[in-house]
């Protein structure tokens, strides 16, 4: 990163503390790498929930606190009794010759620690467990860091590690249940994305051999509370999102197109003021941006009367002409195709003609 | 999606207004359709907490879970939701038989028909089903004898509702976009509320303008299964600590009032969308699917009534091949019914060049040739001019929708004209039966996509189940564990 470039940043989110990344953040940002807005907002800290909120266009997917207190509880009775239970599956489900010996939790002490501090104390310990220098087996709340877009970011740690012949495995806890060995294949999906982020921060740390690409994913069995295990291969989450990652369009570059002095800074702007900002980061709105990014219906009603509005293969079958007016204007002759959109309106013509030949 | 739906929903976008893409209704509806919304609890595995019911839209059932992590409320939710889906399934029957095909079977004249609000609603059905259908009605965790029958006749419902074209469950959503398409994306069409306020906006309001605001929980609920987060917090919490509190009246008061506001704005436009498709005329081979439907709900409730095992936790390899290559089979003919029944629907084709409208410029009704056989048989041709895309090529066979047992072939393509040589259906004469053949003149349509084109591999018998797939598998039977099953 150049070094002007957190400062940057910094200066873009005002006084407000930064955001957080986590490992879900990291996996929706390779879900769609070609949003300029959305890397410079996340690599910036900026709460874009509150962002969205000030300038009219709040997210809507608030979290239920039935749904949370059914993840918390779940996650602490698998992690009960010192990970008793998450051992017994390791032994019984997964069938892992494995020894408890000891575990570490690295969740922040009475919270004054610094992020760069927490991090050196999770590879500490995360070295000494694979080198076999200490006996540990668990290994919770590790702080990893990952190079997303050339900034470093700190993931939030939702996460238990163990240690296994001098190989680390990711064991990810989610409270969507399998049942008959079927699980919500969108949430298996995005668990293994997720769990593929924290793989590749902890073979940044430990070294490719020393991380296996097997996670395990611990959810609720059938319709019970009973805990049950099952490993993920995530070799191929992890290609595509090495890939995007390094695809992603470095920050530097999209910081340096910015004016200088741009702040989004909530208190001190007005909501207009926001919006010209934002309107000097290209955003690439999809409908699916809307399951997933806090800045997704600002987006929209920005991309109203774009074709990508409608959906991608929409856009796709009108041609790939950007705005649904001109596509129509195509279709219906009013106006005249340039050389790229040639072979387009013919197919939009014949489309039309025939639409019309059958529409009453 | 096809060429025809986005260029539809771009015009409906530029506009403001859904546009049709079908002229026909493609999917059976019942005079008496049991409309069902459920709700679940957030977080927790498919645990119901309320749902409206009925048959009558001035007049549907509240059921109401006050605790949805109480399994014994649960199975109370369930016994009284299996006293709505029985009563109705078993009512069925009673509207008399009618005997069908050369063996002269037999198969009830209605069957039931569940109409849920989108897709998820399918799957709460489908879960719910699954819960349920195990469960024993002696012993520990004994429950009442409907709710193990509930399970399993809403296993079937949501078994059938794969199948292309059945109409015994449907998510209204999905019935919707068949028909219309809206000015928005397929994802947020997923919203019944935003997906109606396109294709039947509130008088004198702007449809776009309507689908925003019915994206907004406070103005119009989710059509569930899942709840608005915020609706969660503030209110539903609230209210299950009292009644966790032990003031269960008061708190049942509050419960029933709070999820009737919830549900009641979903009820309105399930009738709403239900009597917008039922302005549409049905298409030809709706009747013969309903057929369908019919037969399976007689066999099923035959099965069920014989004292017949609940459906297996997994299909064996041969039962699921068998599906699969069954359900291929009817998403081939459902396609190829709906396009012959609707030119709407034939449209996409004629886009992708699978078929073509136009006029007949000339026949050559006399035209004989010399058949394989050495003998000289009628096979007049017929020229028709059409400004489609076609992309047949020559000796493709094709049908028309209006000629549906009449094959012509195609024998050449110059520009815009085909020139088709037609096969049979011209009756034994001479010379070709009147109005058995094409005039110059007639507008005609011709494709090559039929119903009954696809021929399927064979399948072992399930006892020669290869290896590869596990062998034969162990006959079914439902054990303890099936019954003792945790649900809390």
């Amino acid at each position: 990163m150049q070094p002007e470039t957190p400062a940057r940043l910094r200066k873009l989110r005002g006084a407000a503390p930064a955001q957080r990344h986590n490992a879900r953040t990291v996996a929706a940002l390779t879900g769609n790498p070609g949003c300029a807005r959305r890397a410079v907002l996340d690599a910036a800290g900026i709460d874009k929930d509150a962002l969205a909120r000030k300038i009219g266009h709040p997210a809507k997917f608030g979290q239920s606190q039935f749904a949370i207190t059914r993840g918390n509880a779940f996650e602490a009775q698998v992690k009960a009794n010192g990970y008793a239970e998450l051992l017994r599956l390791l032994r019984e489900t997964l069938g892992l010759e494995i020894e408890e010996v000891g575990s570490k939790d690295l969740n922040e002490v009475a919270g004054n620690d610094s992020q760069e501090l927490r991090h050196i104390r999770a590879r500490q310990a995360l070295e000494a467990a694979v080198n076999g220098h200490e006996p540990l087996t668990f290994l919770d709340h590790p702080l990893l860091r990952l190079d997303v877009g050339g900034n470093d970011v700190y993931l939030e740690p939702d996460l238990v590690a163990f240690h296994h012949d001098g190989v680390m495995h990711v064991v990810e806890i989610k409270s969507f249940a399998i049942i008959d060995d079927q699980a919500d294949g969108g949430k298996v999906a995005a668990a293994a994305r997720q769990s593929a982020v924290y793989v590749l921060a902890l073979r940044k740390l430990l070294g490719d051999d020393r991380v296996s690409h097997d996670v395990v994913l611990v959810c609720p069995k059938d319709f019970s509370n009973q805990p049950t295990a099952v490993k993920i291969d995530v070799r191929k989450q992890l290609i595509t999102l090495d890939h995007q990652l390094s695809r992603l369009a470095r920050i530097d570059t999209l910081v340096g197109q910015l004016p200088e002095d741009l702040s989004l800074e909530l208190d001190t702007h007005t909501p207009q003021e926001l919006v010209d900002a934002l309107s000097r980061m290209e955003a690439r709105y999809e409908p699916t941006c809307l399951n997933s990014c806090e800045m997704a219906y600002f987006c929209r009603s920005e991309a109203s009367g774009c074709t990508s509005a409608l959906g991608a293969t929409v856009r796709e079958e009108l041609g790939g002409i950007e705005y649904v007016a001109r596509a129509l204007d195509l279709a219906h002759g009013k106006t005249v195709p340039s050389v790229e959109e040639v072979e387009a309106t013919a197919m939009l013509q014949a489309t039309a003609r025939i639409y019309r030949s059958v529409a009453a | 999606m096809s060429a025809i739906s986005s260029y539809a929903r771009a015009l409906a976008a530029g506009d403001g207004r859904a546009y049709p893409i079908a002229s026909r209704r493609h999917l059976h509806l019942s005079d008496h359709p049991l409309v069902f919304i459920p709700l679940t609890m957030a977080g927790e595995a498919n645990a119901p907490l309320a749902a409206m019911i009925g048959t009558d839209r001035d007049s549907p059932s509240l059921l109401v879970v006050p605790q949805p992590r109480n399994r014994d409320l649960r199975f109370a939710f369930a016994a009284e939701l299996a006293g709505h889906v029985l009563r109705y399934v078993e009512d069925r029957p009673r509207h008399g038989v009618e005997t069908y095909g050369k063996e002269a079977r037999t198969r009830y004249l209605d069957a039931p028909q569940m109409l849920v609000p989108n897709g998820a609603g399918v799957g709460f059905v489908k879960l719910f089903g699954r819960s349920t259908r195990f469960r024993r009605t002696t012993g520990q965790y004994a429950v009442t004898p409907e709710v193990p029958l509930l399970g399993r006749w809403l296993t079937w419902f949501a078994e059938r509702a794969e199948h292309p074209g059945c109409s015994t469950l449907v998510a209204m959503t999905s019935e919707l976009s068949q028909h219309w398409a809206s000015g928005q994306s397929a994802l947020e069409d997923a919203n019944l509320a935003a997906q109606l306020a396109w294709i039947d906006p509130p008088a004198g309001s702007d449809a776009a303008q309507a689908a925003r605001e019915a994206e907004d929980p406070m103005i119009w609920p989710p059509s569930g299964p899942s709840t608005d987060p915020t609706f969660d917090n503030a209110v539903l919490a609230p209210a299950i600590r009292r009644y966790d509190e032990g003031q269960h009246e008061r708190a049942l008061a509050v419960l029933e009032r709070e999820l009737r506001t919830q549900l009641e704005p979903t009820w309105r436009l399930m009738w709403q969308a239900y009597d917008l498709l039922r302005a549409l005329p049905a298409g030809d081979t709706v009747e013969s699917r309903w057929a369908t439907d019919r037969t399976e709900f007689t066999g099923h409730h035959i099965y069920v009534g014989g004292g017949g095992l609940p459906q297996a936790r997994r299909d064996g390899a041969v039962a699921a091949a068998r599906r699969l290559q069954r359900l291929e089979r009817e998403q081939q003919e459902y396609d190829a019914t709906r396009a012959l029944d609707d030119p709407m629907v034939m449209a996409n084709f004629r886009v992708t060049g699978e078929a073509f409208t136009g006029t007949v410029v000339s026949v050559e009704p006399d035209r004989r040739v010399v058949s394989a056989k050495g003998r000289r048989v009628l096979r007049p041709l017929v020229v028709v001019r059409t400004s489609d895309p076609v992309r047949l090529v020559a000796q493709t066979t094709v049908r028309s929708p209006a000629r549906p047992s009449q094959d012509a072939t195609i024998i050449d393509i110059s520009g815009e004209l085909v020139t088709l040589q037609i096969e049979n259906g011209m009756g034994r004469g001479a010379t070709a039966a009147t109005g058995s053949l094409p005039i110059a003149g007639d507008d005609l349509t011709y494709t090559s996509i039929f119903p009954d084109g696809i021929r399927s591999p064979e399948l072992p018998s399930v006892d020669d189940t290869p290896w590869t797939h596990g062998g034969p598998p162990q006959p079914y039977t439902p054990s303890d564990d099936d019954a003792r099953e945790v649900w809390e």
